[in-house]
């Protein structure tokens, strides 16, 4: 079974993060960049996928130069081979534009299953799969918490508020992942040194069969206009409990007309 | 006046619209009329209509058919396409579920159109103002390619009614065999709770990693069933089994804006931050008077939970009397 996991590098979600005032796009200088939490799920399914029914794991990322430390990763936790779709003129692209580019890379390679995250850390706009589904014409089983593939179908349990619900689609299809599925692998030693000997091929727009001047912030579907840090909370009242705790804070609720 | 298509959100409990659907209509009448297109099972339109006329819907667009819930969300899209072919509304607004979100991403390739996900406001020239990480900023956004689609997030708009016509108007259901590609076989309900649904309450009482154990959530419980609460978690607490992993709160759980968020025994970590910290008034329990919650927090008490939050559950039903 022939698996692409999609792949992508985030500014650490524990430090602060901000946006860069030149631009307004994601600053990637102010945190450590990491991958995406969600996306190690998705490697590792993949990766339990490929023990399963045998076949290879690509990882696809679109991304600058610094996202090759993300790649690395993946192989290095059991990833056969990579592609970075890197080039300038992909700097500060949208949603759909990164999904436009996503499609065509994935155009030139052979696949049964495309997994990625649900969500990204920094976006939060949780649309890939469905971004992907659209272009690419394929099913998209999105959200999943259990993944099983057997004789050709996909079947998926999507996690709700309450429950799940049991979903299912033919091959080729698209599967986004939320951290329930499974639990993802360290990297071992052994698996490290041969991440270095692994396959990673790069490649401009150009090479991907994209018009560099329909992606990128000056073309994109949608632009941040100017930010500000959320203004600071008035410092509110802390009381340390001396018996009298529980009642200063019903106090509190009744003052607000909450009790 | 412009229209607006304003996708409703049915309540899959039962009859009518979600209250996502309230809020979805309040934002889109700062860009026009809305219309509301509602796209269920047959019958789905017909518990829903007051309460869109009474929230501005001046039409409700009812695309029913027995086929739409047989597949994953592609159908609501394609509905939402042909409505917009047809119409050409100055912008399409959608509550911020993760079935809302899908719709909105699909819909935007589909219509060659920019999209926003989570705004919070949107003003009248169509800016969107969305929180970004983990709630520390505050973006401005706009959509600058084809008819603006906003997803706009749970608890951010207060609903207030204008009555509208809600000129019902049917409209054919045709989906294509690509839509079909996901069938959904079953849903399953694990979790039946009488407390309200953790994304739109008013009130969520949320234990941490100091709650220590699954037994003794029931403390929190206790506290959220006296103010009529729901109940949430802290990631540390999920991962320990103390709760199930659908009521974590947090980034890579809900987000939640609730009117009150009680923080018991949740120290604040940046990623619980970013599922609450837009909540309009926060409280925290914790026996640390260092734990980075109390910065965000309206009123704090510096002590032991076990302790703490029994008595002020007595205490709120005393007074409830
Ligand atoms: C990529 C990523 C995503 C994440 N997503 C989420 C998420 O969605 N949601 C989330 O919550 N976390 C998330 N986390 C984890 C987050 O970083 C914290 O580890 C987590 O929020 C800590 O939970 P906690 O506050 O319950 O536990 P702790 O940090 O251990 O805090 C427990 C608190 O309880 C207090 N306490 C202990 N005993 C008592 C007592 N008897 N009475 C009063 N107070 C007491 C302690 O003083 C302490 O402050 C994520 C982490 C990563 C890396
Ligand atoms: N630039 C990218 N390169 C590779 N994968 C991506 C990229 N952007 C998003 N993804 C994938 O899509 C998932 C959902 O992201 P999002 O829809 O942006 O929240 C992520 O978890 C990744 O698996």
């Amino acid at each position: 079974m022939e698996i692409v996991v999609l792949v992508k590098q985030v500014p650490d979600s524990g430090s602060e993060r901000s946006l860069d005032p030149a631009d307004n796009t994601v600053a990637r200088g102010s945190a450590d960049n990491v991958v995406n939490e969600i996306d190690e799920y998705a490697i590792e399914e993949a990766l339990v996928l490929k023990e399963a029914h045998g076949g290879e794991v690509t990882v696809l990322t679109v991304g600058p130069e610094s996202a090759a430390d993300a790649i690395r990763k993946a192989l290095s936790m059991g990833a056969d081979k990579a592609v970075h779709v890197v080039d300038d003129a992909i700097h500060g692209a949208c949603a759909p534009q990164t999904s436009a580019i996503l499609a065509a890379a994935l155009g030139q390679l052979s696949y049964d299953i495309v997994l990625c995250g649900a969500e990204s850390t920094d976006g939060q706009l949780s649309v890939m799969a469905a971004l992907l589904s659209e272009r690419l014409g394929i099913p998209a089983l999105s959200g999943a918490r259990k993944l099983t593939v057997e004789g050709g179908m996909a079947r998926v349990e999507r996690q709700t508020d309450t429950g799940y619900w049991a979903i299912e689609a033919p091959l080729p299809a698209i599967v986004s992942v939320w951290d329930t599925i499974n639990e993802p692998r360290y990297p071992s030693f052994k698996g490290i040194m041969a991440a270095k000997k692994k396959p990673v091929t790069k490649l401009g727009l150009a090479e991907v069969g994209i018009d560099p001047a329909t992606v990128g912030l000056a073309s994109a579907t949608s632009q941040v206009l100017d930010f500000a840090g959320r203004p600071p909370k008035g410092v509110g009242v802390k009381v340390a409990d001396e018996g009298d705790g529980a009642a200063q804070l019903v106090d509190f609720l009744a003052g607000q007309k909450i009790v | 006046m412009a229209e607006v298509l304003v996708l409703a959100e049915l309540n899959p409990a039962g009859e009518g619209v979600l209250k996502t659907t309230l809020e979805a209509l309040t934002a889109a009448r700062a860009l026009g009329e809305p219309s509301a297109v509602v796209v269920g099972a047959p019958g789905a339109a017909e518990g829903a209509r007051d309460v869109l006329a009474e929230y501005g819907a001046a039409r409700v667009y009812v695309a029913e058919s027995p086929e739409i819930d047989e597949y994953l969300i592609a159908p609501k899209a394609e509905v939402l396409a042909t409505l917009v072919a047809e119409r050409s509304p100055a912008a399409v607004v959608i509550p911020s579920s993760p079935e809302g979100k899908e719709i909105a991403g699909r819909l935007a390739v589909k219509t060659g159109s920019g999209f926003l996900t989570d705004v919070v406001d949107i003003a009248a020239d169509g800016t969107a103002t969305q929180v970004a990480f983990a709630g520390a900023t505050i973006v401005h956004s706009k959509v600058t390619v084809g008819i603006p689609i906003y997803t706009v997030r749970g608890n951010s708009v207060t609903p207030t009614p204008a009555p509208a016509a809600a000129d019902v108007e049917q409209v054919p259901v045709q989906i294509s065999e690509q839509a079909k590609a996901t069938r959904v076989v079953d849903r399953v309900v694990e979790q039946k709770s009488s407390r309200p649904v953790l994304t739109e309450a008013a009130i969520v009482v949320s234990g941490g990693r100091g709650v220590a154990s699954a037994e003794n959530f029931s403390i929190i419980e206790a506290l959220a069933d006296s103010l009529g609460a729901a109940v949430g978690a802290s990631r540390a607490a999920v991962d320990s089994g103390y709760y199930p992993h659908t009521f974590q709160v947090g980034q890579t759980g809900k987000t939640v804006s609730p009117q009150l968020y009680i923080a018991v025994g949740i120290s604040g970590a940046i990623q619980h931050r970013a599922g609450m910290q837009t909540s309009k008034m926060i409280v925290a329990v914790n026996k640390d008077p260092e734990a980075p919650i109390f910065e965000l927090a309206d009123f704090g008490v510096v002590g032991d939970l076990n302790t703490v939050v029994p008595q002020a559950t007595e205490q709120i039903q005393a007074r409830k009397g």
